[in-house]
């Protein structure tokens, strides 16, 4: 299908990169049609709306920079989703870009939790105390590393 | 607005689908419990307003300026 992107322009997408999101996302409630596709920039992912081209996110997998990342929502919040299996759930953060690119944030606090098997997501609320809604990436993984050490 | 004055273990109906319970009171802190249907989200106004700001903020930004993430492990989150 061809489909209109905020970072691409017009671009040919698989049907099975399409993602539905019936609750939409927070501020946006009343977008449900959206894809999936890698940025050219890996590990970023864009969530596109296909209701309103202008409208993208960039998604990151929060294992990437928090290897101890869990969502940790209320299951009722997940519920909607009908996780037959946890492994059915994919975990993506939204991450902010500022203009200048140097202090890129990711949302902890209200991960993207989308069903792989019915291409069903929603964004929920963590209720873990430790996830707030602007972690700096680099500096997550600067502490990963001096850990490391 | 409407103003109740409950006791711990009292509650409030809203609608049919909606019960507001007090379960207990702490000083300046009071412990409710919500029951709602899945379809009724029920947020701390204070997380639902950061989460609501952050997604805009993250919405607004500038999509050509993705940089590259030094000395990461690439590893591709759709293999979990």
């Amino acid at each position: 299908m061809r489909v209109l992107t905020r970072p691409y322009g017009e671009i040919d997408l698989d049907e099975r990169q399409r993602i539905g999101l019936p609750w939409g996302l927070l501020g946006f409630e009343d977008l449900h049609d959206w894809v999936l596709l890698d940025a050219a920039q890996p590990p970023f992912i864009w969530l596109q709306s296909l209701e309103r081209p202008e409208i993208a996110f960039v998604l990151i997998d929060p294992l990437v920079f928090r290897p101890d990342y869990a969502p940790n929502a209320d299951p009722a919040e997940v519920a909607g989703l009908e996780l037959a299996a946890p492994d059915d759930a994919l975990v993506f953060v939204i991450v902010t870009v500022p203009a200048e690119g140097a202090r890129m944030t990711a949302n902890l606090q209200g991960p993207l939790l989308i069903n792989r098997r019915t291409r069903t997501g929603c964004q929920v609320v963590s209720t873990d105390p430790r996830w707030g809604v602007r972690h700096v990436i680099a500096d997550e993984l600067a502490a990963r590393r001096a850990s490391a050490c | 607005m409407l103003i109740l004055a409950r006791r711990i273990g009292e509650s409030i109906v809203i609608g049919d689908q909606v019960e507001v319970s007090v379960v207990d009171i702490k000083g300046d802190q009071v412990k409710l419990g919500i029951s709602a249907p899945r379809s009724v989200p029920v947020f701390r106004r204070e997380v639902y307003q950061a989460i609501q700001e952050e997604n805009r903020r993250a919405a607004a930004a500038a999509p050509g300026a993705l940089p590259r993430l030094e000395g990461l492990a690439m590893r591709d989150p759709r293999a979990r």
